[in-house]
């Protein structure tokens, strides 16, 4: 009984986040436009380099076609902004502040208010970007190789890459408690994201020891394993695998997000304090 | 001379500041070359599949890397800062302090701060620059050169004015930080050849965010790709946007009220 309370409470809660997110982003619709401007842009521009590489070498690098670039890169640009999260910078800027007394005040764990926002403005951004992507698919026109069962197991790797990359930032969020320069890290971590998720070009693209580094570290878990097994670009025990590692990153990073933030919290002064 | 000599003022009053903070110094070196590094390693990985990239051989993709460096470089050394200043001191008019001084305003306001870690990209675009010319050659004459450094001062005076132009609007809209931010999102896509992009978005990065002007333009003069047209088209923009952001900026002078009047 008090565990189904607590679940009613908590949509509640993501009820009312989602009304609060709506009108923020309602009233900043013009930065909204800007961001996912830059958002369309970097996988675009991959697509088009890289679809004149596949057209100068005879119309085919490891695998890809110019459209099949198109198709790699259009999906990309679609669950990357699934799984997207901006809450390093927040962090950042809730410590900084020390608005993160606020949130440590409220009853439920700060998580659910930050997962309940992420996923808000994703019900106005998604549409918007799919729009996008399908006036994009109009002047590349895409192909890949489609078949029905890995168009099933996308929409759990879809929600797992979410989870991973979720848990996974959150916790490096939570670096603004130790340090005021988390700019630097940031960045560190959104080049292993380029190189390693599958950003800067197909994973298969790499050399073969990259890739065994990228199936270790979560980064390809996040982004680069959905895409390609929508394309129909795995193996059943491609993706059977793939699965494991992307429920076992989120094992791992649930334990590490209750350890890092009891650390962190008890290191937390606000400001003015 | 006068203008030249406030620039120096201006340029060692930002150097006293910041040596105060000389951790940022470590911190931008960090952020520069491992920025600068990504880069290379995403040539690499590109030019293991193929010898050139729509007709730009490595060296030259390595000189339009280094155009990029050094012109982002100008842009978050000087251009960025002082126009978000201005920005900020329009809305809360302290923009009267600057208006009292017995100088140019837009002089002032363009040079009034300078954030000079940026150097550093500045340096290693350089660095970059040199080095692929070393590497292409003897292809580089004094013709390329001069073309070269030409295309670089009417690149620079074309981003200039284009954010002027898009810092004076605060005079008329309250919100404009945002408008700032496209420039820099839409500058990434300088760091590949314009002509690899199809019509669409190529007239989008020429005409209305001026990317490449800024990157393929001086990129194109050094590697000898570089036509007639596009050489006068170059300097007609620069002149014509900097007329624009003139008159620009004096109407919203003209509208300006200050702080509390």
């Amino acid at each position: 009984m008090n565990a189904l309370r607590e679940i009613l409470a908590l949509l509640h809660l993501y009820s009312q986040q989602f009304k609060t997110t709506f009108a923020s982003m309602v009233q900043y619709r013009i930065s909204l436009f800007i961001w996912m401007i830059s958002q369309i842009l970097e996988p675009l521009v991959y697509l088009i380099v890289w679809s004149t590489v596949s057209n100068s070498s005879g119309g085919s690098v490891g695998g890809y076609t110019a459209r099949g670039f198109a198709a790699y890169y259009l999906v990309l640009m679609l669950v990357n902004q699934f799984t997207y999260t901006w809450i390093m910078w927040e962090y950042e800027y809730r410590v900084r502040q020390g608005l993160l007394s606020f949130a440590l005040l409220k009853p439920v764990h700060p998580i659910h208010s930050d997962i309940s926002d992420n996923l808000s403005s994703k019900i106005i951004t998604l549409p918007i970007l799919m729009f996008v992507a399908a006036g994009l698919a109009l002047i590349f026109k895409p192909t890949a190789a489609f078949n029905w069962w890995a168009g099933l197991v996308f929409i759990p790797a879809l929600i797992l890459a979410f989870l991973v990359r979720f848990l996974i930032e959150w916790t490096l969020a939570l670096a603004a408690f130790w340090t005021t320069r988390v700019n630097a890290i940031n960045q560190v971590y959104f080049i292993l994201m380029l190189f390693l998720a599958g950003q800067i070009a197909p994973l298969t693209l790499f050399p073969h020891w990259l890739q065994i580094v990228a199936d270790i570290l979560p980064f390809r878990w996040m982004l680069g394993f959905p895409v390609e097994l929508l394309l129909g670009r795995l193996s059943h025990a491609q993706a059977l695998l793939g699965l494991v590692a992307q429920f076992t990153w989120v094992i791992i990073s649930l334990v590490l997000i209750r350890v890092i933030w009891r650390a962190g919290v008890r290191v937390y002064s606000a400001v003015g304090a | 001379m006068n203008t030249l000599r406030l620039i120096y003022v201006f340029f060692r009053v930002s150097v006293l500041n910041e040596t105060a903070y000389r951790v940022n110094f470590f911190v931008q070196l960090f952020q520069s070359i491992l920025e600068l590094g990504t880069a290379l390693a995403g040539l690499a990985v590109i030019f293991s599949y193929t010898q050139t990239l729509g007709g730009w051989r490595p060296n030259e993709m390595l000189a339009l890397l280094g155009v990029y460096f050094l012109v982002g470089g100008i842009i978050s050394l000087v251009i960025q800062p002082g126009m978000a200043a201005l920005i900020d001191s329009v809305r809360d008019g302290t923009l009267d302090f600057t208006l009292t001084k017995p100088e140019d305003a837009q002089l002032l306001v363009s040079i009034q701060r300078v954030a000079i870690w940026s150097l550093l990209d500045l340096l290693m675009g350089m660095g970059v620059l040199i080095t692929a010319l070393i590497l292409l050659g003897k292809s580089v004459g004094l013709g390329e050169a001069v073309q070269f450094i030409g295309m670089l001062l009417a690149g620079a005076v074309i981003v200039y004015s284009f954010w002027l132009i898009l810092a004076s609007l605060s005079f008329w809209f309250v919100r404009v930080e945002n408008l700032l931010e496209i420039f820099q999102s839409m500058y990434q896509a300088g760091r590949w050849p314009i002509s690899l992009y199809p019509g669409w978005l190529r007239f989008a990065l020429t005409f209305i965010v001026p990317v490449a002007f800024a990157t393929t333009v001086p990129a194109e003069a050094l590697t000898g790709r570089l036509g007639g047209p596009t050489l006068l088209e170059a300097i007609g923009l620069a002149i014509l946007l900097f007329a624009i952001a003139r008159v620009i900026w004096r109407l919203g002078l003209r509208r300006y009220s200050g702080a509390s009047a």
